[in-house]
C-alpha cells in the first residue's frame, strides 16, 4: 500500500544536480538541507556528494560550502567551528557531506581525533561501500565477498564497524539511516541537532553504478538492507544507549545479496556464510538493545 | 608597559608567542614537535592564565592542524598555527590548498633537519622544500625578529590573502635567550586591525569555496596567486617602514644589508647563520677586504630584482646554504644565481654548503674560506655549490 510521507521542501537543494540519474544519496541530501535549514555551513570533501553538490560555479546547496581535500573533513569542519565559535555563532549548525572512502579510511584519524575532542559538528557519511568517485573500488567499508575494482574476485575482509568504533569513542550522537527510510532518517536529523558535540549519522547508499542495479531500485534496496538485517537501523547515545528502530529482520540475506551485480560469483554456500554472519551481529547488537529474545 | 615596549629576556619561541599574544589570534590549532614545542605550551599558558582568548585546538597531526587552520582562517578568523620539519612535511598537501584558497593563515616553522635519519638540527630544506606552495617565507636571524616578523606577517597575509611562513632556525634561534622588546599592545591594536575578510564562509551569503572548476579558471586562479605575491613583494616593504616608525626601531623588508657599501664581494644568506656573517665581515673589513653581507628575509616572494639592483658590479657573490636539494646543491644559490644570470654587471656567484645538518659554522670558517677563494677566476661561476 502507498504511503506519502510528509515532507517540508524549502527548496535548499536544487534541481539540476550532478548525481547519476535514480541515485538515491542526491535524495538523502535532499531531506538534510531542508531540516537543518539556512544556519549552515556545510563541508565536503572529493566523494559523490562533492559531485552532486556541483562544480563551479554552481552549487545545488543553498548553504555555503567548504569543498575540503579527501583526508580534511573533521578537522576542516572543526576550524570552522571554532571559527564561528570565536564570533558568537554557536548557532550555525557545521555539517560534513563525506563518503565512506573519507570517513573510514583516509579520514578516520582526523574524524577520531575530533569525535575525541568533542566538537560541535553533525557528520554525515554517505556509505556506498565503497570509493565510487575514482570508479568503485573497496573501502574498509566495502562488505565481506563484495567484488570491486580493486577486489574483482571478492573482498576477503569485513566490513568495519564504525558505529561500535564510534560508540566506544563515547561519542554524543551516532545512528544508522537510509534513503528508504525518510521519515526515520529526518526524524534523526532533527534529534541529532538538539545534541551538542560531535554527532554521526551514516546513511547507506545504494550505488547504482557500484554495486550494479537498476536505476529505479535505490529506495528498494536500502530497504532490502534493513529487512534483510544487514544493515540495522539504530542509534546509540553517549556510547551506552543503544536503540534499535526496526525490531526484527524479516528476510534471508540472500534476497538482497542476489539483486546486486556486485556479489554475483557468490554460490549458495558463501551466502549460507554471510547469513550466518549477519544472524550474528544481530545477536550482538541485540544484547547491546537489552532486547534479546 | 609602555608604547615602545618592555625589555626583556626571551627564547626566539617565546618571543613567537609573544607576538603571537599581541595578535589577538582567534584560532590556533596546533601540534607539538621539537623544537617548536615550546610555542605551543608558551601560548597555552597565555591562554590558561586568560591573557589570551583565542580558541585552541590541539587535533592529532599536523595534517588536521592545517586544515583546522585553513578552514578557520576563510569563516573570518585570524589563525595562527606553529610546527618544523616532519610536521611541516606531512602538512605539504595543504600547504598547496593553504595558498590556493587564499587563506591568511600565518604560521612559524622552526627549520630543523627532516628525517631520515632523525636529527634535530638547524636546517632549512624543511621549508625550503615547500617555495613552491604560494606561501610568503620568511626568514629571521634573532628572536627580536622573529617577534616582529609575526606582526608584521599578519598585516601581510591579511593584506594580500596568502598564508606566511615564518622561518627560524632550531635551537641557534627558537631555544637561544636573547634581549627582546616585546611591543605594547596598543602599538600592535593601532598597526593591526582586526580580520575582515572581503569573502568568508558566512550563512549570509551562501558562497563555495574550492569547487571543481575548469581549466581557464583554474590558470586564473594561478595567475591571481601571482599577481597577489608581486603586490607582497611592494607591500613588505611598506609595512616594514611603518612598523619600523611605530616601534623606533629599525626593520627590515625583503633583503636587509649589512657593511655592503663599497663591497667587492658579498655574503648571501638566510637566518641565523647571518649573525655568523656579520662577524666576519668584521673580521675581513679589519683585514682591509670590501666584503658585505646580503641577508634575504623574504625568500617568497624571491626579491630578484632587490638583489639585482643590489649585487650588480660586485665582484663576487658567495651564497650560503644551510640545506641540500640533492642533484644539484644549495636552494638559495639555485635562486640567486637564476636571479642574477645574464644581467650587465653580473657578479660571479659562487655556492657553498655551509651548515646542512646543523654542523656548525664559525665566523672562522667564513674568513678562511673568503681569503681562500682568492682573486675572481674562470672557475669561479661554478654551477654546482660546493661544501664547506
Ligand atoms: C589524498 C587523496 N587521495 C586520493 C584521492 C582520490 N579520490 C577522490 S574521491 C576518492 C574516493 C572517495 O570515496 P568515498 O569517500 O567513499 O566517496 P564516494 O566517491 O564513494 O562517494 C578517492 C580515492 C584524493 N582526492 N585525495
Ligand atoms: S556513483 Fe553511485 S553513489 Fe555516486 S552518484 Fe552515482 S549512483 Fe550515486
Ligand atoms: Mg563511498
Amino acid at each position: 500500500m502507498a504511503k506519502t510521507i510528509e515532507f517540508h521542501d524549502e527548496g535548499l537543494f536544487h534541481s539540476g544536480h550532478a548525481a547519476c540519474p535514480g541515485c538515491v544519496e542526491a535524495l538523502a541530501i535532499r531531506v538534510i538541507a531542508n531540516r537543518i535549514g539556512r544556519n549552515a555551513v556545510a563541508v565536503v570533501p572529493p566523494s559523490c556528494s562533492a559531485v552532486i553538490v556541483g562544480p563551479h560555479p554552481n552549487s545545488a546547496l543553498d548553504i555555503p560550502v567548504y569543498h575540503t581535500s579527501l583526508e580534511s573533513s573533521a578537522a576542516s569542519a572543526s576550524g570552522i567551528r571554532r571559527a564561528l565559535n570565536a564570533s558568537d555563532r554557536r548557532d550555525t549548525e557545521v555539517i560534513v557531506l563525506a563518503g565512506d572512502g573519507g570517513t573510514y579510511d583516509i579520514g578516520f584519524q582526523a574524524l577520531s581525533s575530533a569525535v575525541e575532542r568533542n566538537e560541535d559538528i553533525l557528520y554525515f557519511c554517505f556509505d556506498n561501500e565503497g570509493y565510487m568517485n575514482t570508479g568503485g573500488q573497496k573501502s574498509s567499508s566495502t562488505p565481506w565477498l563484495a567484488a570491486t575494482g580493486s577486489t574483482p574476485r571478492g573482498k576477503p575482509s569485513k566490513k568495519k564497524n564504525l558505529v561500535e568504533i564510534l560508540a566506544a569513542h563515547g561519542i554524543p550522537y551516532v545512528a544508522t539511516a537510509t534513503p528508504g527510510h525518510l521519515d526515520d532518517l529526518g526524524r534523526k536529523i532533527d534529534k541529532a541537532m538538539t545534541i551538542d558535540g560531535m554527532r554521526m549519522i551514516i546513511i547507506l547508499i545504494p550505488c547504482l553504478d557500484g554495486w550494479g542495479l537498476a536505476d529505479d531500485v535505490g529506495v528498494t534496496m536500502a530497504r532490502l538492507a534493513v529487512e534483510c538485517g544487514i544493515f540495522p537501523l539504530y542509534e546509540v547515545e553517549q556510547g551506552r544507549t543503544y536503540t534499535l528502530n526496526r525490531q526484527s529482520k524479516t528476510l534471508p540475506v540472500g534476497e538482497y545479496l542476489k539483486k546486486q551485480k556486485r556479489y554475483r560469483h557468490l554460490n549458495e554456500a558463501q551466502i549460507g556464510l554471510i547469513q550466518a554472519e549477519v544472524d550474528e551481529d544481530w545477536m550482538r547488537l541485540l544484547e547491546k538493545t537489552g532486547s534479546r529474545r | 608597559m609602555n608604547a615602545a615596549g618592555q625589555r626583556t629576556l626571551l627564547t626566539g619561541n617565546q618571543a613567537v608567542a609573544w607576538a603571537v599574544r599581541l595578535c589577538r589570534p582567534q584560532v590556533i590549532p596546533v601540534y607539538p614537535i621539537t623544537p617548536q614545542t615550546p610555542i605551543l605550551e608558551q601560548i597555552s599558558a597565555f591562554s590558561a592564565a586568560g591573557e589570551m582568548t583565542a580558541e585552541i585546538l590541539t587535533p592529532e597531526s599536523e595534517h588536521s592542524a592545517i586544515a583546522a587552520s585553513i578552514a578557520a582562517s576563510l569563516t573570518g578568523a585570524r589563525v595562527f598555527t606553529a610546527t618544523s620539519s616532519q610536521g611541516l612535511l606531512l602538512m605539504h598537501e595543504l600547504l598547496h590548498w593553504a595558498a590556493g584558497v587564499r587563506s591568511a593563515v600565518v604560521m612559524c616553522n622552526v627549520n630543523r633537519t627532516v628525517a631520515s635519519p632523525w636529527g634535530f638540527w638547524p636546517d632549512q630544506t624543511d621549508s625550503l622544500a615547500q617555495r613552491d606552495t604560494g606561501w610568503i617565507q620568511w626568514y629571521t636571524e634573532s628572536a627580536q625578529e622573529s617577534l616582529d616578523a609575526v606582526i608584521m606577517a599578519f598585516r601581510l597575509a591579511e593584506g594580500v590573502n596568502l598564508p606566511v611562513m615564518i622561518c627560524h632556525d632550531a635551537f641557534y634561534v627558537s631555544h637561544a635567550l636573547e634581549t627582546v622588546i616585546v611591543p605594547g599592545q596598543a602599538a600592535v591594536d593601532r598597526f593591526l586591525p582586526a580580520y575582515s575578510p572581503r569573502f568568508n564562509i558566512d550563512p549570509a551569503a551562501a558562497r563555495s569555496v574550492g569547487s571543481n572548476v575548469d581549466q581557464t579558471t583554474y590558470r586564473r586562479a594561478r595567475k591571481d596567486i601571482g599577481a597577489a605575491m608581486t603586490e607582497a613583494g611592494v607591500m613588505t616593504d611598506a609595512i616594514a617602514a611603518e612598523w619600523s616608525g611605530l616601534t623606533g626601531r629599525d626593520q627590515h623588508g625583503a633583503v636587509e644589508i649589512y657593511r655592503c657599501e663599497d663591497a667587492e664581494q658579498v655574503f648571501v644568506t638566510m637566518g641565523s647563520l647571518c649573525g655568523t656573517v656579520r662577524e666576519a665581515v668584521d673580521s675581513l673589513r679589519g683585514q682591509g677586504h670590501r666584503i658585505g653581507l646580503l641577508k634575504v628575509r623574504q625568500f617568497r616572494p624571491f626579491p630578484g630584482d632587490q638583489l639585482r639592483g643590489l649585487l650588480r658590479g660586485r665582484e663576487r657573490v658567495m651564497v650560503l646554504d644551510r640545506n641540500y636539494s640533492p642533484g644539484n646543491g644549495g636552494i638559495l644559490h639555485q635562486e640567486a644565481r637564476a636571479a642574477l644570470y645574464g644581467m650587465q654587471g653580473q657578479p660571479a656567484v659562487l655556492g657553498y654548503l655551509a651548515g646542512v645538518g646543523g654542523v656548525n659554522v664559525t665566523p672562522a670558517d667564513l674568513v678562511r674560506m673568503a681569503i681562500e677563494s682568492g682573486p675572481v677566476g674562470q672557475d669561479d661561476n661554478k654551477f654546482t655549490s660546493v661544501w664547506l
